[in-house]
């Protein structure tokens, strides 16, 4: 395999490793704000599109703004709902 | 320091806090951390990538910017409005926009013909793989969220579409998926990838339809892990380790989660995902 595509497998198997461990014992009632939280940060697709903005080729760069404008709504619902429902955690 | 080495350092803090912020969502106490620790990740994340890319151009820019404001007020309204029972459809489609993100992205690293320059040989199929691979899991993760919220949102009929050999239609679309695959990497085309865009949607249509209303909870949680594997696709598209990371951390702890609820609902995790594979899925 070209060298860089063994970098990149080796971070991705490990993280993908990480990932499985990190939210053992996740208690019952906090289901549902762990898959909105994750929700959000996997809106860090954002990234993607905004490395591709720059290009010169337009429909490029239209495409691009529109994932940019699609993954914020993600990023920011994500986030502001699960402290919405962390929130009526702590009245309970 | 280069910028560019500013900018792997904040990518990697952004992971770690990431990785920090999954394991505060795990346990009560320290759940509101996890939350401010994965906003913090997200800030820093956004804040390099466009310092990175200030040089590219005014219009760019002004896309960046305006792109940037609408999206987040109208995710912090539609937040701020949701009834708390509508929140897993408002999650559902919240994952159809990331996948139809990793699908414009699938499509841009095709169109844009500069990030194939410098692609030579093996590295050059490579980079074709990456975007049919990616094309492909951002469109099953955007009809499937589709259909999983209209489901949830009681908009269709919430009961399992069973049609005559549906195991074998999704079978078929995997086997032609990688047949096309293997074509756009030797010969890459518009109507090739333009194919696999359309299988992909059509599977992932099927995918959920298939699946009862009952067991949607446990679907939302899978398809936020397909939107993990999506990112961490378009990662390897643009040689991005945050991206990589990122989204192998979302996919693999999101298909743990849906393994935790399958058994917490005693249900069968391969009959879930497969829509009611080799059991009679009861709606419930």
């Amino acid at each position: 395999a070209p060298a860089p595509l063994a970098g990149h497998l080796t971070v991705f198997a490990l993280a993908v490793v990480i990932g499985f461990y990190v939210i053992g014992n996740v208690h019952h009632a906090l289901h549902t704000p762990l898959m909105s939280v994750t929700n959000a940060i996997s809106g860090i697709i954002v990234v993607a599109a905004l490395l591709q903005i720059g290009s010169g080729n337009a429909l490029v760069m239209g495409l691009s703004g529109a994932a940019v404008l699609l993954t914020t709504i993600n990023i920011a619902g994500g986030f502001a709902v699960t402290r919405r429902m962390l929130s009526m955690f702590s009245r309970s | 320091m280069t910028a560019q080495t500013l900018t792997t350092a904040a990518y990697l803090i952004a992971a770690l806090l990431f990785l920090a912020s999954l394991a505060g969502l795990a346990k009560h106490e320290t759940a509101r951390t996890g939350v401010r620790t994965g906003i913090a990740g997200m800030t820093i994340a956004l804040v390099a990538t466009v310092a990175a890319n200030l040089d590219s151009g005014a219009t760019g820019l002004i896309v960046l910017v305006v792109a940037l404001v609408i999206g987040a007020a109208i995710g912090l309204w539609r937040a701020k409005v949701v009834e708390m029972t509508g929140m897993p459809e408002l999650i559902a489609l919240m994952h159809s926009f990331v996948g139809l993100a990793a699908v414009l992205v699938g499509w841009n690293g095709y169109l844009d013909v500069d990030a194939e320059a410098g692609l030579t040989g093996a590295l050059l199929g490579v980079h074709h793989a990456e975007v049919v691979i990616g094309v492909f899991i951002g469109a099953v993760t955007f009809t499937g969220s589709v259909i999983a919220y209209l489901k949830l949102s009681a908009r269709i009929n919430s009961s399992p579409l069973t049609l005559p050999g549906r195991h074998a239609l999704n079978l078929g679309a995997l086997v032609v998926f990688a047949a096309l695959t293997v074509v756009f990497v030797i010969e890459p085309a518009v109507w090739v990838l333009g194919a696999v865009t359309l299988i992909a949607l059509l599977l992932g249509l099927h995918l959920v339809a298939s699946i009862g209303g009952g067991d949607m909870p446990v679907v939302v949680s899978m398809l936020n892990s397909y939107s993990g594997w999506a990112a961490a696709a378009a990662g390897f598209l643009l040689s991005n380790d945050l991206l990589i990371i990122t989204g192998a951390l979302v996919g693999s702890s999101g298909a743990y989660l849906s393994y935790i609820m399958c058994k917490a609902m005693n249900r069968s995790f391969i009959s879930v995902i497969a829509g009611g594979f080799g059991a009679p899925a009861p709606s419930g």
